[in-house]
């Protein structure tokens, strides 16, 4: 049991490995290499999960090589990393399920360096996740963002200098945090985490400490893609290949919010953020300004994956809205709000790889007749659109009403105000589509002029993917108090209440 | 057998649910399969809710809870007297819809009849959860499902045009679900429960500025839909959707649904006493007066029967809501009766308006000089339903409008009686000429007995039959004089010790 910790991005970084060298030999070697891993990493994660569960939220802690620290590495399971790696591993399962078919027409030929790209993101993600130390944590987010950039830049024309400008930008996300740690380091001798946590109270007032903190929250949010730092997010989700877009958006981002919450919440002392250096509601004013941001932009997309790309830039602003509330009710809604839009993004930018796979479409006036074509695809997408938009009982609804909870609680009318109008824009550019989904030229007059689309779902090894995670979004709305009391209230407990 | 009892209330919602996924799975193969699925469930759904009244009269309620969807709220359900009537007018009307709507979609020759009915009968199941939700939370989950599923049906023309509407209708109603679900979000804070309590669980201790907050939240969520003016344009639109979704969403179902949420805004979360306190009351009262006036007086432009019927809906709705803000429960119980009488009335015309549509084409009030030769059955329903609008004894819609007139009186509020006098003046401005010009005119069109196939007309007949009962033996039909009764008796404590 006490190994969890370190078998989570053990099995993926393998499996990472071993997919590369089967990989000179055979594509569908490859393929099932990186996939068992994400199952094992999957299966681990759940493990963890249930450690939590049954141990009261006890954190385990592993030693790398025997080392104690706060000389050796450590990893750590607890509540919030529990609930991180088995959301992206379960993403990486049902992404892995899901890639073949769809990078055989998107990338053809190149499949074999995609699948140890995959696994090596997904190791770095569960590394940041479950490091004990907030320089592993950089040192995770460079082999996370380093694979990314390989998976984005395999993509259409526009894929390489779209990526470039993420690399660039990611370096100066990343070089922003390592000098961060850098600061913290020089004020307090110790990069361990839980070491920081006993040192740090006594140097609120340091300068360093104080520049520290602003260096690691800015790298971070460039990191996140949080507004205005979003820029470089847009281009690159819509010339990514499907397969890339649909791991890395519902992920990747997420996980440098969850950076920022464990600074906020376990690394710096209680208060910090907020009374002393008001990190927290200068996050939540740049998340509101991105939810209008992001929603307003994406109405006016016409491609379906720039629209995703906008809405994400949106959807991010929630959980930077629930670190800016910093009351528990309210941060609930924040870290609920990742599994939520891994789920919801994920789905769509499956969809949008299967119905390209179909009928090699990604504008959306060319979505028209879909909804006749491939019916039980696009009754997933009403329930990714009705989860988004935050109609119950889907998964998106309950993170936005524990925000509004969350606001109303703090008296922030302002974000109150700005979560309200938010699902109104998102309705708005969703059901755009779905009215162009289900528009049918064979019985609307309004589209009389179309040809019919010949019939027939995307492959089996796309559609199941897709049908579990509509299914998984239903299931996590209708029993959302089941993650919220087992972890993340126990999550949120620091912030009093 | 207890299990099932006791959880009557979760198979009332569930069991148009099911229908809605047979509906589908059958399609066009079988349609007659298919239609029998509809017609089982609309009949069990009846039977179900109507297994509830003798019980609820008796001052039982049917509890259900399910699971936790916010830490401290349950997805529950509550059988009660507000509930139950609204339930037993939908539930019964839906089975006379059900056949119309054979009648319709077949006759006009409609594409899309699957989906159709699928999501009616969905509509169906929101309609009844929300009269059956315990607690806020779980009344706006069925409210938003509502919402959505009424989008396909109103698109279902699938015209330029009936998109248009259709993205109208969807900001409309997404709106004011999310006004609503902020007000709920505020009610939580203030009050830190969210079930219905009859007499209301709001204090004036929580604070005017967001008591006033939490009405206005309310307020669009629920007048959205309710159709109170300036914020019902929606729904004159929304009469693009085919006639039988006109007829029972349009004037019933999701309508009544935002009147249902004032009744349980006033009744059951605010209170009588903090509404009167916080003037809010007033200012319902005030839009509803004025949404009356004007509603009747813009039908009177109107030539398009359809539109002009959805005019004099947006008035009717205003009604209830105007008897609901006066808050004397004479007005209130005038306003639970009109719940029941309006849908029996307004059915009955859109039924025939629809029927005239698909027998003869025509859609305009012009254009039905001397029709009434053609389809005498059709147009005495029509008039039937018409000066029961109007407010004629020994017609429902006298017995409500009664008790609303003398609710004014008791409310101290002439100015509304006033109002109701005007605007029964305009209603048979508007509606009674329409039947004077069928049977008094003739035209070279009309001048046989040539009626609507019996699908159609056999409903029309049994609505218009219904709304003369409900004038004669208000209590009666399925107790819904009593229950009405009830539901002013739990809210403002007063006895009637009436009819029962």
């Amino acid at each position: 049991m006490s190994q969890i910790p370190a078998l989570i991005p053990t099995s993926l970084l393998l499996a990472s490995l071993l997919s590369l060298l089967i990989g000179l030999k055979s594509r569908r070697g490859a393929h099932w290499t990186a996939l068992l891993g994400a199952i094992a990493a999957f299966a681990f994660s759940l493990m963890g999960v249930k450690a939590m569960i049954d141990g009261d939220g006890e954190a385990i802690r592993y030693a790398a090589g025997n080392w104690i620290p706060p000389i050796g590495i450590e990893f750590v399971l607890d509540s919030l990393s529990a609930y991180m790696t088995a959301i992206i591993t379960f993403i990486g399962v049902i992404v892995l399920i899901y890639a073949p078919r769809s990078l055989a027409l998107e990338t053809p030929g190149r499949e074999r360096m995609v699948y140890p790209s995959m696994t090596l993101v997904l190791a770095g993600l569960v590394g940041m996740c479950l490091t004990g130390d907030v320089f592993n944590l950089y040192v995770f987010l460079e082999i996370a963002a380093l694979a990314a950039y390989a998976l984005l830049a395999i993509g259409d024309r526009g894929a390489p200098v779209a990526t470039l400008r993420y690399l660039l930008f990611g370096a100066i996300g990343g070089g922003f945090y390592l000098l961060g740690v850098a600061y913290l380091y020089y004020a307090t001798g110790t990069v361990n985490m839980a070491d920081l946590s006993m040192r740090l109270p006594e140097l609120m007032e340091s300068q360093a400490v104080i520049v520290a903190a602003v260096l690691m929250v800015v790298g971070l949010g460039i990191k996140m893609a949080l507004f205005p730092f979003h820029f470089w997010l847009p281009d690159v989700y819509t010339n990514a290949p499907s397969v890339s877009s649909a791991l890395i958006a519902p992920v990747m981002t997420k996980v440098s919010a969850y950076a920022i919450i464990r600074l906020f919440l376990d690394v710096f002392p209680p208060g910090f953020f907020t009374a002393n250096l008001p990190l927290a509601q200068t996050i939540g004013w740049f998340s509101a300004a991105g939810i209008i941001f992001g929603s307003v932009l994406a109405i006016a997309q016409h491609d379906y994956r720039r629209m995703l790309a906008y809405s994400s830039v949106g959807q991010l602003g929630y959980i930077g809205l629930g670190i800016g509330l910093a009351n528990p009710i309210g941060m609930i809604g924040g870290l609920l709000h990742i599994v939520n839009h891994a789920l919801m993004k994920g789905l769509l930018f499956m969809i949008g790889g299967a119905v390209r796979l179909r009928f090699g479409v990604t504008k959306i006036p060319d979505f028209v007749g879909v909804g006749r074509a491939m019916p039980w695809t696009m009754v997933a997408f009403t329930v990714g659109v009705l989860a988004m938009v935050g109609i119950p009982p889907t998964a998106g609804f309950f993170s936005k009403w524990y925000l509004l909870l969350g606001s109303a609680e703090a008296g922030a009318w302002v974000w109150f105000a700005v979560i309200i109008a938010s699902s109104l824009l998102s309705a708005i550019y969703f059901f755009r589509v779905v009215e162009m989904v289900y528009r049918d030229p064979e019985s609307d007059s309004a589209v009389e002029d179309r040809e019919p689309l010949p019939r027939g779902e995307a492959p089996a090894s796309m559609f199941w993917p897709i049908t579990i995670m509509a299914v998984s979004i239903m299931a996590v709305g209708i029993f959302n108090v089941l993650i919220v009391s087992a972890l993340l209230e126990r999550v949120a407990a620091p912030l009093g209440g | 057998m207890d299990l099932l009892l006791t959880n009557r209330a979760l198979f009332a919602i569930l069991v148009s649910a099911f229908a809605a996924v047979a509906v589908a799975l059958t399609g066009e193969r079988n349609r007659n399969l298919r239609e029998s699925w509809t017609v089982l469930a609309a009949l069990a759904k009846f039977g179900i809710v109507a297994s509830m009244v003798p019980g609820v009269l008796a001052g039982q309620r049917y509890d259900v809870n399910l699971l936790q969807i916010s830490p401290g709220i349950e997805l529950a359900l509550r059988v009660d007297p507000a509930g139950i009537l609204f339930a037993m007018s939908a539930s019964f009307l839906w089975i006379l819809t059900s056949f119309y709507a054979f009648g319709y979609m077949r006759g006009g020759k409609e594409k899309k009849q699957t989906r159709f009915f699928a999501w009616l009968a969905v509509c169906l199941s929101a309609t009844i959860g929300i009269c059956f939700s315990a607690n806020l939370l779980t009344f706006v989950l069925f409210y938003e499902i509502l919402s959505v599923a009424t989008y396909p049906l109103v698109i279902h023309a699938g015209s330029e045009k009936a998109y248009r509407i259709g993205r109208q209708y969807l900001v409309y109603a997404i709106t004011a679900g999310i006004a609503l679900v902020g007000g709920i979000a505020l009610v939580h804070n203030a009050a830190g429960s969210l079930d219905f309590v009859a007499g209301g669980f709001l204090e004036a201790e929580m604070g005017t500025g967001l008591l006033w907050a939490i009405f206005a939240c309310f307020f669009i969520g629920f007048g959205v839909k309710a159709g109170v003016m300036p914020i019902h344009s929606w729904l004159p639109n929304a009469m693009i959707a085919p006639t039988p979704v006109s007829a029972l969403l349009h004037a019933v179902a999701v309508v009544k649904a935002g009147v249902f949420g004032f009744v349980r805004l006033v009744g059951y979360t605010f209170g009588p006493d903090l509404m009167g306190v916080l003037g809010a009351a007033a200012v319902l009262a005030a839009f509803a007066g004025a949404t009356i006036l004007l509603a009747s007086f813009i039908a009177l432009t109107k030539d398009d029967l359809k539109a002009r019927l959805a005019y004099s809906t947006v008035g009717h709705l205003s009604y209830i809501v105007l008897g609901v803000a006066l808050l004397a429960p004479q007005a209130m119980l005038g306003a639970a009766f009109h719940m029941v009488t309006h849908a029996a009335m307004k059915i009955t015309l859109f039924f025939c308006a629809g029927a005239i549509y698909i027998h003869t084409g025509k859609k305009k009030v012009s254009q039905l000089d001397g029709i009434g030769r053609q389809m005498p059955l059709t147009m005495a329903a029509f008039g039937v339903g018409a000066i029961g609008l109007v407010g004629i004894p020994t017609i429902g819609g006298f017995i409500s409008k009664w008790y609303l007139a003398a609710g004014t009186i008791d409310a101290g509020a002439y100015i509304f009686l006033g109002v109701l006098l005007v605007s029964g003046i305009l209603n048979a401005a508007y509606l009674v000429p329409i039947v004077t010009r069928a049977f008094f005119r003739t035209s070279p069109d009309h001048t046989r007995f040539d009626e609507a196939s019996a699908l159609m007309v056999v409903p029309i007949a049994l609505t218009m039959t219904l709304s003369i009962l409900l004038g004669l033996f208000p209590d009666a039909i399925f107790n819904f004089f009593s229950l009405a009764e009830a539901i002013v008796e739990t809210v403002t404590g007063t006895t009637f010790g009436g009819a029962t």
